[in-house]
């Protein structure tokens, strides 16, 4: 044993110089694709840029200060976008009380179940392309199974993806079917956890049905409704896929959201105006970091408890 | 258990759950299983406006259509391209980045954790157009490595947090006994911590599977031809040229949707432990 034994001191420079050491990779990654692009934007959004350089290989872009934000303050498509940004965030809302009702409904022990929940599931694993290709053709006008049930009952057909007023709703719907699979596994998981003996306690004094749910098992999910709350935000706020494969922004730009935007603005059609997408990435990043403050400001209070 | 077990209630009740399931379950996955049924019906079928009724034969042609006429195939490689090398660099770096901060009590610790914990969180397109430019500069744009490289980067964020949390809850008395030891740092890493991790790899790889080979966005952006377009932005040009063949589309979507739904058949309880890391206390 002797041998293996260092002296006291190197040791300690061991143990301060090795966790620096591990995290090297990973942060010299992070820094580069993650933390330093972020302060860049933020940068690039101050000015004017079409994401060329010269001949020497020099940025062209002009410092325009505040201006490319005074032009989304008039700009009628960033308030379409972020009008639409809100309904996504509040509707997408409706993914927890719909995945915890169907948690709900699955959380019995009959022969099979565990096929079906994960069958239930099923809509999360597959990609939001293939998600929005799904719903395209549910919607599509004429032989659409949507478009036929409308007319069925209305005995006229609704196209929902051109018309200005119902589509961003529509891919709402489509965004939400993977959603609600997302927070129906972590409720069936968080309900797997509930203690037995609180609910036997309280069905001893009477309780059941909402009141049970309300009183009882909602305040035991409460680490379960608080992830699905996180996910739920960022989802709504990275629906990007879905408008692009269902509708490119359209009709009239109606079914804009800020990523969506933001892309069109700074690699789409109408040019590359770098420095005016990067000021609507700002306006967007602003809005994620109040929630990503609250997350951090939890798991923050969390870990001074342990 | 809540709510009450089924097999407690009355025997109707108990009929009426067992017709309720597959009813709500066919209602439920009701898209997808028409657009798999359209993906299997004629052209023709189509054509005559039959989309619904019972197809006239079953047409496993519209695969080998989009096998043999378009590049699906190379689409589907190119994804297998850019998801592997990103699940092996993403789970190798965060196992480190996870052991130093489950394990070491310096001062900037609960800092650097939380700068992946919320870089994870950051909106894609504040990162867009810095991102894209190093890309083009470093010569790497439109190259499997240039799309593996920044998934790598940006999935260490979540898998760090999913490493850290799971080390912490291993047995300190571990590594404490083999400090006693004197055994160097890199070799409690190697010997002690990483032969325990083998419940989080599985977690983690299948998850930033089903991620990267879900992602639309970046592949978008820093992808644009046959030669590295990973399967769901290679679908969505297909898409624009296929329109309204709707055949077509659909065996599209069900080949694109094949490999991570596989992956968490096979997977599922990996899977799943690795979604919900957080949801119960």
């Amino acid at each position: 044993m002797a041998q293996t034994t260092q002296p006291v001191g190197r040791r300690l420079t061991q143990r301060t110089l090795a966790p620096w050491l591990f995290l090297a990779p990973g942060m010299f990654m992070f820094t580069v694709y993650v933390l330093w692009p972020i302060v860049q934007s933020v940068t690039l959004s101050f000015y004017d840029w079409n994401g060329l350089y010269n001949g020497q290989g020099q940025f062209t872009g002009t410092f325009v200060g505040m201006g490319n934000y005074a032009e989304l303050m008039s700009d009628p498509a960033f308030e379409t976008s972020l009008w639409n940004n809100l309904k996504w965030l509040v509707l997408y809302m409706l993914a927890l009380p719909i995945g915890l009702f169907i948690a709900i409904f699955l959380n019995q022990t009959v022969t099979g179940i565990r096929v079906y929940k994960s069958l239930f599931f099923f809509p999360f694993v597959i990609s939001q392309v293939v998600v929005g290709l799904i719903f395209a053709w549910f919607y599509a006008p004429n032989f659409g199974l949507f478009y036929l049930l409308t007319e069925s009952v209305f005995g006229k057909g609704t196209a929902i993806l051109a018309d200005p007023d119902l589509v961003t709703y529509g891919i709402i719907v489509a965004g939400l079917w993977p959603q609600i699979a997302y927070v129906m596994i972590l409720y069936l998981t968080g309900l797997n956890n509930v203690a037995p003996d609180q609910i036997e306690a309280a069905r001893l004094d009477g309780a059941k049905g909402w009141r049970m749910l309300w009183y009882v098992v909602l305040p035991q999910l409460r680490p379960a409704t608080f992830i699905a709350v996180i996910v739920t935000v960022i989802g709504a706020l990275r629906s990007f896929d879905l408008v692009s494969i269902m509708t490119n922004g359209g009709p009239f730009g109606s079914s804009r959201v800020l990523s969506y935007y933001m892309f069109e603005m700074a690699l789409g059609e109408y040019g590359f105006r770098m420095g005016y997408g990067a000021a609507i990435a700002v306006v967007l990043f602003a809005i994620m970091m109040i929630f990503i403050s609250g997350f951090i400001w939890k798991m923050w209070r969390d870990e001074k408890e342990r | 258990m809540f709510p009450r077990p089924i097999q407690k209630s009355s025997t109707p009740a108990q009929w009426l759950y067992a017709v309720a399931l597959p009813v709500a379950l066919i209602l439920w996955l009701f898209p997808l299983l028409g657009v798999a049924l359209t993906s299997l019906r004629p052209a023709s079928d189509l054509a005559q406006g039959n989309y619904f009724g019972m197809p006239s034969g079953i047409a496993w042609e519209n695969y080998l259509y989009i096998f043999t006429q378009t590049p699906i195939g190379q689409y589907m490689v190119n994804s297998l391209w850019v998801t592997i090398p990103t699940v092996i660099g993403a789970v190798s770096l965060s196992l480190m980045t996870g052991f130093a901060l489950a394990v070491y009590g310096f001062r900037a610790n609960i800092l650097v954790f939380f700068m992946f914990v919320a870089g994870n969180f950051v909106p894609f397109q504040i990162l867009m157009v810095p991102v894209r430019d190093m890309t083009l500069q470093l010569g790497m744009y439109d190259t499997w490595y240039g799309l593996a490289l920044f998934h790598i980067a940006f999935q260490t964020g979540f898998c760090t947090l999913f490493m850290r949390n799971f080390i912490k809850a291993l047995p300190y008395e571990l590594i404490e006994a083999a400090r006693v030891e004197g055994v160097a740092e890199w070799r409690i890493f190697w010997f002690i911590v990483l032969p325990l991790m083998r419940p989080a790899i599985a977690a983690l790889s299948v998850l930033v599977f089903t991620f990267i080979w879900n992602d639309f966005f970046w592949a978008t952006v820093l992808t644009q031809g046959v030669d590295s377009q990973p399967i769901t932005a290679g679908l969505s040009s297909l898409n624009g040229q296929w329109i309204a063949q709707w055949h077509l589309v659909s065996a599209g979507s069900i080949l694109a949707a094949l490999p991570p739904v596989l992956m968490f058949f096979l997977m599922q309880k990996h899977f799943i432990a690795g979604l919900t890391l957080g949801a119960v206390k």
